[in-house]
């Protein structure tokens, strides 16, 4: 905190440049634009100097790295200690195709698993199924039964690697495959590491990869943090996500508040099943967007920290200091990849995994060069990786912790976020919580007006996209396309005969008809689902038995 | 008053991605169309359905998770099937470059990329509610 007298003196110092020296620089040369925006339009002064965050003390607000609030980082030496994980997204095609994709992946130099999983299995359909007509592993790997889980991971150290899997609305059912898989190899529950995206909510909001309402969604979440808390204890049940929201158009501000409102939703469903907060809060994780604006992101994360650390310590009170970590995975931002001169999208993903380094992430998938016209070819997710070995090895970023901490400028930006997310979980408060927002379209719209606004920038040409709108060639971009083999799809579906044909049948009808039974009351899912994963039925057949049970979601129609 | 453009918006197949599919409903609307967005997940069925409800002059179909080929194809030939080839039918997403050909020959007018203008879109949907 600063006293009047230095106040004083600062606000006199200000006065006096902004009179002499800038008044006379501004003759000779006026500024590019009156107003300067950030990636989300959001406008940024001149120059920011101690009295934009005089009145702040600042120890509060910042902390010491690895204390309250979190502000510098959750943990004391940051990457001096260990690397953030380079944890790549990647799926196509069959199990087979994945599997050997996952295997280049590690042997070039990568230290956790993702995988992406296609429609078709995000919807919870096998790849039989008519819905799937069409979509067989072109946005991912497509996994119908556990038979396709091990060969997914077939010479992977289950036991060793974290995996990652992005699958949301169909979780427990492809985590019952993940543990059944585990186990049949013999690797302990308590060792595995990884995490599932299992974050429903934003899927209404953004990704929309939705089946059921959002009450038994819910209720399907708060049975994999009971059962993971007692049974997984190393694995994230849940990674709340931006990430989706922020493609699908929103602003760091509408990322930041949403994921955030979502993120207390879910502690609220917890404590309301009975479970102590500080049982299953340590496992919650996080996932965020790393688009254009460097300073802009590097903001949002930093907030993100303080503010979870607080809602957590004081609004939920939980005790143990690990339920007061953000710990967040972070990803380039897809959607600000260009079709047109496709390499040069390799320097904007360079410049967003900085800003996910510098602010702090726990892991960081860098987006492939190719991938505004596909899932990347084997050379673009190389380089996509080698952006984060040159970003942790060569650029000395990884050196200290929280570098930018303590930039007037940036520390001004953190508390505007803060204070813009305030002002949404005002709003969603009025509006009766995050569900009934989403019935009444509130996030979808907010998007959706945000995504507008921004092509229009783009349109207008207030908003500059190199290659595009500006700086482009009049030149066929020359990308290696990635195809899903015939032979693929045929090996899949032919999988799916031979095991709906050799298992026992009775065994598996009296799985389905329990997990059938348990959906209708209120036991906890899990255990259901593992034992139908072990009868060999399948993800499409398990979530037909959830649809009948739960009915399927129908979202308000809104543009 | 010349009677107002109609289009019809749609998203086929499970592809969950309908930000650039609001965007252009939202350009069109704006520039004086009557635009009907149909939502996610919809069949080839349910979009010539949907098109012939409502007496659309054309269609913009969008698709970003590579099931095009089957889709698009798909509801062109419905339409002509229910004698509604009249209908203009456009696409846009994530269509890779050697599939713009095939698609054409199947009937679709236009494929929009990535990165294309809002009033290129516009333009072309204005000059295809006009009957060219």
């Amino acid at each position: 905190m600063r006293n009047a007298d230095e106040r004083r003196g600062l606000e006199k110092e200000r006065k006096r440049w902004e009179e002499t020296t800038l008044k006379d620089a501004l003759k000779v040369l006026p500024e590019r634009r009156k107003e300067f925006l950030t990636t989300s339009s959001r406008t940024v002064k001149r120059l920011y100097t101690p009295l934009d965050i005089a009145d702040k003390p600042s120890v509060d607000r910042l902390g010491a790295p690895g204390e309250f609030p979190f502000t510098r980082g959750i943990h004391p030496t940051m990457y001096r200690g260990r690397l953030w994980t380079m944890r790549m997204f990647a799926g196509y095609g069959s199990a087979e195709d994945t599997n050997e994709r996952f295997k280049y992946l590690i042997a070039h130099g990568e230290t956790g698993l993702s995988v992406a999983f296609d429609m078709p299995t995000l919807y919870g359909y096998d790849t039989d199924d008519a819905e799937a007509k069409g979509e067989f592993g072109t946005c991912g790997v497509a996994v119908s039964s556990l038979e396709d889980m091990k060969i997914l991971f077939d010479g992977i150290d289950v036991g060793e690697v974290s995996t990652s899997m992005t699958i949301n609305s169909p979780a427990s059912v492809i985590w019952a495959m993940y543990l059944a898989m585990a186990e049949e190899r013999g690797a302990s529950w308590s060792t595995l590491r990884g995490t599932i995206q299992n974050d429903i909510l934003k899927e209404y909001q953004a990704q929309k990869e939705w089946i059921f309402p959002p009450e038994p969604s819910m209720r399907l979440v708060v049975d994999t943090f009971e059962f993971g808390s007692a049974q997984v204890p190393q694995w994230n049940t849940i990674s709340i996500s931006g990430y989706h929201i922020r493609e699908a158009g929103a602003t760091a501000a509408q990322e930041l508040a949403f994921t955030l409102a979502n993120g207390m939703e879910y502690v609220r469903w917890g404590i309301d099943r009975g479970l102590a907060v500080d049982d299953f809060a340590p496992r919650l994780s996080f996932f965020f967007n790393a688009h254009n604006d460097l300073f802009e992101e590097l903001a949002k994360y930093r907030a993100a920290r303080r503010i979870w650390a607080r809602e957590m310590r004081d609004t939920f009170g939980a005790k143990n200091p690990r339920s007061w970590l953000l710990r967040f995975h972070t990803q380039t931002a897809g959607v600000s990849l260009t079709a047109q001169q496709p390499e040069v999208n390799i320097v904007r993903t360079t410049v967003q995994a900085l800003a996910a380094v510098l602010g702090g992430t726990q892991s960081l998938h860098t987006n492939a060069y190719d991938e505004a016209y596909q899932v990347p070819n084997e050379k673009a997710a190389r380089i996509a990786l080698r952006t984060q070995q040159i970003l942790a090895h060569e650029s000395g970023v990884a050196n200290t912790v929280d570098p930018l901490g303590g930039s007037y400028f940036l520390e001004a930006l953190t508390d505007e976020l803060e204070e813009d997310a305030y002002r949404y979980f005002d709003r969603i408060s009025g509006l009766g919580g995050v569900i009934p927002a989403i019935r009444k379209g509130f996030f979808q719209q907010e998007i959706a007006n945000s995504a507008y606004r921004y092509q229009r920038e783009i349109e207008d040409g207030e908003r500059t996209i190199v290659g595009v709108n500006d700086f482009t060639v009049d030149e066929q971009s020359e990308v290696e396309p990635l195809r899903v083999s015939e032979a693929s799809f045929r090996g899949q579906l032919e999988r799916l005969r031979r095991i709906r044909r050799v298992r026992d049948a009775k065994k598996h009808a009296r799985a389905l008809d329990r997990l059938r039974a348990g959906c209708e009351g209120d036991e906890n899912t899990m255990p259901l689902i593992l034992d139908a994963v072990r009868a060999k039925a399948t993800l499409g057949e398990i979530c037909d038995v959830m649809r009948e049970v739960f009915g399927v979601w129908e979202e308000p129609l809104l543009y | 008053m010349p009677k107002k453009i109609r289009v019809l918006i749609a998203k086929p197949g499970l592809d969950g991605h309908d930000r650039g599919a609001k965007v252009v409903a939202r350009a069109l609307r704006d520039a004086g169309m009557e635009v009907i967005y149909t939502g996610l997940r919809q069949t080839p069925e349910d979009i010539v359905e949907a098109a012939i409800q409502e007496d659309v002059d054309a269609i913009g179909l969008s698709s970003l998770s590579g099931a095009h080929m089957t889709l698009f194809p798909a509801v062109v030939q419905l339409l002509r099937k229910r004698k509604a080839g009249d209908i203009i039918v456009v696409a846009g997403g994530i269509i890779p470059e050697e599939d713009v050909p095939k698609l054409k020959k199947a009937g679709i007018r236009m494929v929009f990329g990535p990165g294309t203008p809002l009033r290129e879109i516009v333009a072309f949907f204005e000059k295809a509610g006009k009957g060219a």
